[in-house]
């Protein structure tokens, strides 16, 4: 079957899929050209992954057929589609920490001789691999220690060492910086320009833009339209996946009355990842950390939490001086976080959103420790209200709620703790486009209550869009501050930038 | 993160549960109380009860089930009070050797004192066994199943030098019987300490702040802290509590057979883990229930039961325990899988 430029690599069609009783994906056809960058683009729920992980084998559609290179095929098992030379890039990465590169990239076919492995034949084979595909990975240290780029980029190599034609990338950008998104988009490019097809899936509509030829809507398990990504904007696959027109982005900028006080104060912190950093927060503002994954902004939002150990330098909440950092004296003294990935640090999944929500405020809650439940009930029922989370019931585990949905439920338990300061580290991490929103009127109402927010953050659009004020990390220091209301995208990532050596000790430093 | 596969599903659902409105939530309730999955091992017991009341004239009696219970009683006593640190993210493995220790202590302080300070002491005892598994689990950051284990070896060891390896009888002291031999409303001392304590535990866990906090270390320790709970504290306390309710388990049986020797409880961790882990209380922590243990501690109780009514080969109940564990296990992480 001939596979010329512009022919299909991949049909759909018909194709549809159930979990239980929830229609994920209902008679779905689409075609994604062979070559060619293909992006499946929605919200969460409107299933994209869904539609990824049955290209990639990982999921089995209910009905429907699926052609791939004009014969039409039917995948079982990831193992299956790779035989057929399609491969997925999960979001999770699936590398063995302790091996090399090289090592990683040809695991389970290694060249070997009577069961023993030819290293030096694997090298040759994966730097030939390297100079084939036009990127590659320095094949000296454990994949472990490497930036979650690198590791990406070992899974894709893994791919096409297996002689993938056909790669799914799920997500492939969630978990990085701007600059590392930069040479993602170029190994996508590098891999249309050899000839291979890539189907992305990706919540960055600007990335899609970007590097797509053409692009997938779907909502609610249908598709919206299907074509080239070429007449395409923002405003239009936006509208196509929420099945209207977005409201504006950000909610007004909130930015603090003249003479506002100093909630927070931070002078001179040092702490591993964080060089002698001093900055300040006054009562009504929302300051925005930037920089690069790596330059130490999650570092020293720990290290101002005192979830890592600071060395030296103070943290002044309103005022008073806070000795030895803790979570919970902070909570007392009016700081909040909210942690940076809701499913590690700040949720209980299998308990019910009605727990989650009081968490913090239990205490008060209860009469000689035991907890009053209708309180507790009034309580949470209150704080979801007031943050808008959309849950079945207060009783469902948190588990069953969207991603922003859970951010949102998280809100409320700080709210709840009604903190002078607020501490938020990638809120909209994970949230679709619509709920995006939401969590920025929650900052913005926060810093307008007369408190004061410390946003950190990946997203330089988020940040140039609600901070009154940003400042940019690089190597575990502040090295710019620029107003919110007038700093550019190019301020921000030149800050973050800078001298490209910086960049390469940000990028050690990520590991 | 597969944020977006988990909420794919979920999220389409919310509008049908939605419609469904407050009924929905009511129904989901009310069901939740018997749906197979969560009830677990209810229903099992319901039946295997069912079957041994037809097949076993003698079973369904009044003596024989309070037998049950009151033979359970130094089982079912650690189980509630163990089931608490699973629950909060830990594991006791030391309960039989303080099981053993408090015994030997008890009969031996009921020697020389009066047989209520004697056991106050052995409870004591207990509860500075769990008070150093919980700080060296807690603050020293030691594994719970390597550091139980040691402190295992350490109070068998202090209990068989204290005896010398010799049994301690109580025979001369039968006022030390009374906490196991009397009877209160035709039921045993033993037992009401038993279903007190019961109680007491599964009050603790389900509706104070203590125990929703065990819940909250046990299910993410990272979000509880960050969310103020004092994750130390709250595992401390519950493995305080295991300590000494495994003492308690041990000065009952010292009580009501008026002697005590260093060697016993040796498998008394694994079968009280046994009815706790069929039960349903996960292993993982986060999960569970007291409730649950009791039933899982009984459910093996009435397989042992039915095996001596029924004159079966008792060789073959060790193997029924094994697979009904296994069974439990399994079908807990299962059901993790499907949820996930």
């Amino acid at each position: 079957m001939p596979e010329g430029q512009g022919g299909a690599h991949l049909e759909l069609r018909a194709v549809s899929k159930r979990f239980g009783g929830v229609r994920a994906l209902e008679s779905v056809s689409i075609q994604v050209s062979a070559g060619s960058v293909h992006a499946l683009v929605g919200e969460n729920g409107a299933g994209k992954s869904t539609l990824g992980k049955i290209i990639g084998g990982v999921i089995t559609p209910d009905s429907g057929e699926i052609v791939l290179l004009g014969r039409p095929v039917r995948f079982h098992s990831p193992r299956e589609a790779l035989a057929h030379r399609v491969a997925t890039i999960a979001q999770e990465l699936a590398i063995v920490p302790g091996l090399s590169a090289a090592e990683n990239v040809y695991l389970g076919i290694e060249p070997r001789r009577r069961g023993v492995v030819r290293r030096r034949e694997l090298r040759r084979r994966y730097r030939e691999l390297c100079d084939a595909v036009g990127f590659g990975v320095p094949d000296s240290a454990p994949a472990g220690s490497m930036r979650t780029a690198d590791q990406q980029k070992v899974e894709i190599l893994r791919a096409l060492a297996r002689d993938a034609e056909l790669l799914v990338l799920d997500e492939p950008s969630a978990a990085l910086g701007p600059a590392e998104v930069e040479r993602l988009h170029e190994m996508i490019r590098s891999l249309r320009a050899r000839g291979r097809t890539v189907v992305l899936v990706s919540h960055f509509l600007r990335e899609v833009l970007e590097v797509a030829d053409e692009v997938t809507v779907l909502r609610d398990g249908r598709v919206v339209r299907s074509g080239p990504a070429a007449g395409e904007s923002e405003g239009s696959l936006v509208q196509a996946m929420l099945g209207r027109p977005l409201e504006q982005t950000f909610p007004p900028r909130v930015t603090p009355s003249e003479g506002a006080p100093v909630v927070l104060s931070v002078r001179h912190l040092r702490a591993p990842g964080v060089e002698d950093v001093s900055l300040e927060l006054r009562a009504g503002e929302i300051v925005a950390l930037s920089g690069l994954v790596g330059s130490g902004r999650t570092e020293l939002a720990e290290a101002i939490v005192g979830l890592r150990r600071s060395v030296s330098g103070s943290v002044e909440v309103a005022g008073s001086r806070l000795g030895r950092r803790s979570p919970r004296r902070l909570l007392s003294r009016g700081l909040a976080m909210i942690p940076e990935s809701r499913k590690e640090q700040g949720l209980l999944l299998d308990r019910p959103v009605r727990e989650n929500a009081v968490l913090s405020v239990l205490d008060e809650l209860s009469r000689l420790s035991y907890v009053r439940r209708r309180a507790e009930r009034r309580t949470a029922t209150e704080a979801l209200r007031r943050v808008d989370v959309r849950a079945a019931n207060a009783g469902v585990a948190a588990n069953a709620l969207s991603g922003g949905n859970q951010q949102k439920l998280l809100f409320a338990r700080v709210l709840l703790c009604e903190p002078e300061v607020l501490v938020a580290d990638e809120p909209t991490r994970g949230v679709d486009v619509g709920a995006r929103r939401a969590i920025y009127d929650l900052l913005t109402a926060f810093a307008a209550e007369g408190r004061g927010v410390l946003v950190i953050s990946s997203d330089v659009e988020e940040v140039l869009g609600i901070a009154s004020r940003i400042l940019v990390m690089r190597s575990g220091r502040l090295v710019a501050e620029l107003e919110g209301a007038t700093a550019t995208e190019q301020d921000v990532v030149a800050a973050a930038l800078l001298d490209p050596e910086g960049l390469a000790g940000v990028a050690g430093m990520a590991s | 993160m597969t944020l977006v596969e988990v909420s794919e599903p979920r999220r389409s659902t919310q509008p049908g549960a939605a419609a469904g409105g407050p009924p929905g939530g009511l129904r989901s309730r009310v069901l939740g109380a018997v749906d197979l999955r969560r009830g677990g091992i209810v229903l099992p017991f319901i039946g295997l009860f069912v079957v041994l009341a037809v097949t076993s004239p003698p079973f369904l009696t009044k003596d024989n089930l309070l037998n049950i219970v009151d033979q359970q009683a130094s089982t079912l006593i650690p189980a509630a009070a163990a089931t608490l640190v699973l629950v909060s993210g830990g594991i006791d493995l030391s309960i039989g050797a303080v099981y053993a220790l408090a015994g030997v202590a008890a009969a031996h302080f009921a020697l020389v004192t009066s047989p209520w300070l004697a056991i106050a002491l052995a409870l004591l005892i207990g509860l500075a066994v769990g008070l150093v598994n919980g700080v060296v689990t807690t603050i020293f950051r030691v594994n719970a199943l390597i550091a139980t284990l040691a402190t295992s070896y350490v109070v068998s060891g202090i209990a068989g030098l204290a005896t010398g390896g010799n049994i301690i009888t109580d025979f001369n002291r039968p006022a030390f019987a009374d906490l196991a031999r009397t009877s209160f409303l035709t039921v045993r001392t033993s037992t009401w300490v038993t279903l007190f304590v019961v109680l007491a535990l599964g009050f603790l866990l389900a509706r104070t702040t203590t125990g929703r906090y065990m819940y909250a270390a046990g299910g993410n320790a990272e979000a509880a802290r960050l969310a103020g709970v004092r994750v130390h504290q709250v595992r401390i306390v519950a493995f305080a509590l295991s300590g000494t309710a495994a003492a308690l388990g041990g000065v009952i049986d010292a009580s009501r057979v008026l002697s005590a020797q260093s060697s016993a409880g040796t498998t008394l961790a694994f079968t009280v883990l046994a009815g706790i882990v069929v039960g349903g209380t996960s292993i993982l922590g986060g999960q569970g229930a007291v409730w649950r243990s009791v039933v899982g501690v009984l459910f093996i109780a009435l397989v042992g039961n039915g095996f001596d009514l029924l004159g079966l080969d008792p060789l073959y109940e060790q193997i029924a325990l094994g697979a009904l564990l296994v069974l439990a296990v399994g079908l807990d992480a299962w059901t993790r899988l499907r949820r996930t």
